[in-house]
């Protein structure tokens, strides 16, 4: 317990701000709009389409490390994201997509754009 | 008669895990490999497998957790761990939103089903459909509790095995993008939900190149609100008109 960079009750602090802020934000709607409070149609409307929009952020999200000026110019990931899109219309199965995606993925950046 | 009822409940947990558990698989690839990475980051800071599994059954948040373990610092002040752990945890808003129906059946779970809702399960929930013969509750119950038991797991062998993974794991964590690509791809084959994530992507592309990686996502959501809202009203707007 030496060896920690702060001290063991400031660690358990950090860790339980970081617990309560994460548990607040995952709440929040639920805080706002409580079981049996009528929801206002504009946020019954949001909650039917933000799925789909945040699914769209969130492969962004993940692409954001991408630098397309430098090498290997975000190749992998288009490569391997394309083959996942492309497997996943053909054959409709979540595994083999993915499966084979992350595999395909990790082979290119092991070892062609090393 | 209550031991009849306490096997019922038994068999109905059952029968909800069993249906629940090939859905969750593409999670367990992820979530063991990225927990374990947390593991080994968090063991390289001075903290051992108890600490990563004590923060993976606390926080229980995948991109959350990576960011914390540089809260682990002298010159990282508490009020910098509130503001930072907010900020990129922020899109979790969006997720209760589009789950204040479907969690009404979750009953004395919900307060877990809040806790639990990571970008991983939030998506499982809207790519599977609980199956006729199972209590949708305890479904959606099944697929969070396994989840982050995958996660808590995971952690555990990264702390416990630190750097001695026996292969190069390198790019394995590309599972989730690979996960959110498909969930994208059946959402599309959907009409009604093209303009949506059209709207998603564009914004979030957009909001990258101008705030760059580390502050896009909070100024992502407020376009990405403004944009369907105003969808919203001119669609109502049109649907008025034409009852006129």
């Amino acid at each position: 317990m030496t060896n920690l960079p702060v001290s063991f009750w400031h660690s358990v602090i950090i860790i339980a701000l970081v617990t309560v802020t994460t548990f607040i934000t995952r709440a929040i709607p639920f805080i706002l709009f409580p079981e049996g409070k009528e929801i206002p149609k504009s946020v019954e409307y949001l909650g039917k389409v933000l799925p789909s929009a945040v699914i769209g952020l969130l492969v962004v999200y993940c692409l954001k490390n991408i630098t397309p000026t430098q090498f290997p110019f975000g190749l992998p990931e288009i490569i391997a994201g394309a083959v996942v899109a492309i497997l996943h219309l053909w054959k409709r199965n979540n595994l083999l997509s993915i499966g084979v995606g992350t595999i395909l993925y990790m082979i290119l950046i092991q070892t062609v754009f090393v | 008669m209550s031991l009849v009822i306490i096997l019922e409940k038994q068999n109905t947990y059952r029968a909800a895990y069993k249906a629940a558990f090939p859905h969750t698989l593409p999670v367990l690839t992820g979530y063991l490999f990225i927990g374990i990475a947390f593991g080994v980051m968090f063991a390289d800071k001075g903290y051992n497998f108890l600490w990563a599994g004590l923060m993976s059954l606390l926080v229980y948040a995948g991109s959350g957790q990576y960011l914390a373990v540089n809260f682990f610092d002298p010159s990282v002040s508490l009020l910098q761990v509130i503001f930072l752990t907010f900020m990129v945890n922020v899109r979790h808003i969006f997720y209760g939103l589009s789950l204040l129906e479907k969690f009404k059946v979750s009953g004395k779970k919900k307060p877990y089903m809040i806790f639990s809702l990571t970008d991983e399960t939030y998506s499982l929930y809207f790519l599977t459909k609980t199956p006729e013969n199972v209590d949708e509750g305890k479904f959606l119950f099944a697929i969070a509790t396994l989840d982050q038991s995958y996660w808590v797991i995971g952690s555990i062998i990264g702390g416990v095995a630190g750097t001695l993974i026996p292969f190069d794991s390198t790019g394995i964590d590309f599972a989730m993008t690979a996960l959110f690509i498909v969930i994208f791809v059946e959402q599309w084959l959907q009409k009604k939900n093209r303009f949506p994530a059209m709207v998603g992507v564009v914004s979030s592309v957009i909001c990258l190149l101008i705030f760059g990686k580390d502050s896009f996502i909070l100024p992502s959501m407020i376009i990405i609100m403004i944009i369907l809202l105003a969808n919203h009203r001119i669609e109502q707007k049109k649907g008025n008109a034409t009852n006129d």
